[in-house]
């Protein structure tokens, strides 16, 4: 590097005006980028989870957004916990996607399932967000084996309606006696069995909500 | 500028001074092979092509665009504050390619994850601001940083490749391999990309001592 002669030192207030310019002009860049990718990015995440729903909850048209708010169940965004009721064409309650998430062997595992209130059973289920180690416990998201558990995996209620009948556990890989048992992986113990006391948790939480407020939930589609 | 006399494939094009800012950066000073520069990227995010195809493109554009304004601000930029400067453009273009991403894909935002970010701390964004845009006119900076960023693109192409291939049995998601075939798994695994690198380190130090012996 040719060594510049400070025979004229730079005055900090050019130092101050570049920097300042500078900074002003990449802030410009990076508003105009946010505020132009935005719409897109908003769509394409709402279009993400959409579809999400529809493959938990199948046979889903059209689905309607609840939180929960001091115990019970409202519609629209409240900026909280949501769940999503997917009613069929002709109106009907077909499940509830609900989100739940927990910790897993790397980081924060985020699943999406669906609850038939009806059949009182996991009907579905989709891995949102994992870092888990490809090709060991990213299997969660892809092992059909796996995924079959949640095709009606029993999350009925005890007797007082106050949580699960049975708790949900992941067993051994081949060793699934009962419906509230999930088949694990090999490989993953660890991020399987976190898949497991995930459901277990959100359902134990969610379930009683659902079926005390079923009725509200049923009528939501006659009232629009 | 040092100019090394050249020897062998790029000998012809590399002999033009103006073709040399580019197809340096390809082959003779490749960022990958040759300089050994940005190496988390090009280890974390190599495990399939298609993501190194995203994450070399993304440097790419990243390089390209500071490497302009470098060139075009080089003389207004006093040089106690050269540095700060630079990180705060290339820092800006990053974040503009995290946002353009986001709102290309979900799926491809979510596999580049924290990588996308860090791509302001590559080593040879900043190399070249400092060593090639800061002294250099516009049309070299360009030529410059394209040649850069292929080089780049190209050896991470290399990695992902490899690394697909064997550890996913496939290419851009298309299998390649009849249904015995078991992946190895730890080709996509970390410890994988060490692998990988080394040979292909090791194949183009070959290449290069056959040429000059």
């Amino acid at each position: 590097m040719n060594e510049v002669k400070d025979t004229q030192a730079t005055s900090s207030q050019k130092m101050l005006f570049t920097m300042g310019g500078i900074g002003i002009f990449c802030a410009l860049l990076i508003v105009l980028t946010y505020e132009g990718t935005l719409p897109r990015v908003l769509r394409l995440k709402a279009e993400a989870l959409e579809k999400a729903i529809l493959n938990v909850v199948p046979g889903t048209k059209q689905t309607v957004a609840y939180s929960l708010v001091d115990g019970n169940l409202v519609q629209g965004d409240q900026e909280s916990e949501l769940i999503y009721a997917g009613y069929d064409d002709a109106g009907r309650l077909v499940g509830i996607a609900i989100q739940g998430e927990g910790q897993g062997y790397a980081d924060k595992i985020k699943v999406l399932y669906g609850y038939s209130p009806e059949k009182q059973t996991v009907i579905g289920f989709q891995v949102l967000e994992t870092k888990e180690t490809p090709g060991l416990g990213d299997k969660i998201a892809k092992d059909e084996n796996f995924l079959n558990n949640f095709q009606a995996l029993d999350v009925s209620l005890n007797s007082d309606q106050s949580g699960l009948a049975n708790e949900v556990v992941t067993v051994k890989f081949g060793n699934k006696k009962n419906p509230w048992e999930v088949d694990g992986i090999t490989g993953a113990t660890i991020s399987s069995r976190a898949v497991g006391s995930i459901i277990d948790e959100s359902a134990s939480r969610w379930a009683p909500i659902i079926q005390g407020q079923l009725e509200q939930l049923q009528n939501q589609a006659s009232n629009e | 500028m040092n100019r090394n006399k050249e020897q062998g494939f790029f000998a012809s094009l590399a002999s033009n001074p103006s073709t040399n800012e580019f197809v340096k950066g390809l082959w003779k000073d490749n960022p990958v092979y040759v300089q050994v520069l940005g190496m988390c990227p090009v280890l974390a995010v190599s495990n399939t092509a298609e993501n190194a195809l995203a994450m070399g493109l993304a440097t790419t554009f990243v390089l390209l665009m500071s490497n302009i304004l470098v060139s075009l601000l080089r003389k207004v930029i006093p040089k106690q504050v050269r540095i700060a400067s630079y990180i705060l453009i290339i820092a800006t273009f990053v974040t503009m390619t995290d946002y353009a991403i986001q709102a290309i894909s979900v799926e491809l935002h979510n596999s580049l994850g924290a990588f996308i970010s860090l791509i302001v701390v590559n080593c040879l964004i900043l190399s070249r601001a400092e060593a090639f845009a800061s002294k250099n006119g516009i049309g070299k900076s360009i030529l410059d940083a394209l040649g850069m960023g292929f080089g780049f693109v190209f050896a991470l192409f290399c990695l992902g490749a490899v690394r697909e291939v064997l550890g996913s049995g496939s290419l851009f998601n298309i299998h390649l391999f009849p249904e015995g075939f078991q992946p190895w798994v730890v080709m996509i695994l970390p410890a994988g990309g060490f692998f990988t690198l080394a040979l292909w380190l090791l194949f183009f130090n070959l290449l290069k001592r056959r040429k000059t012996t």
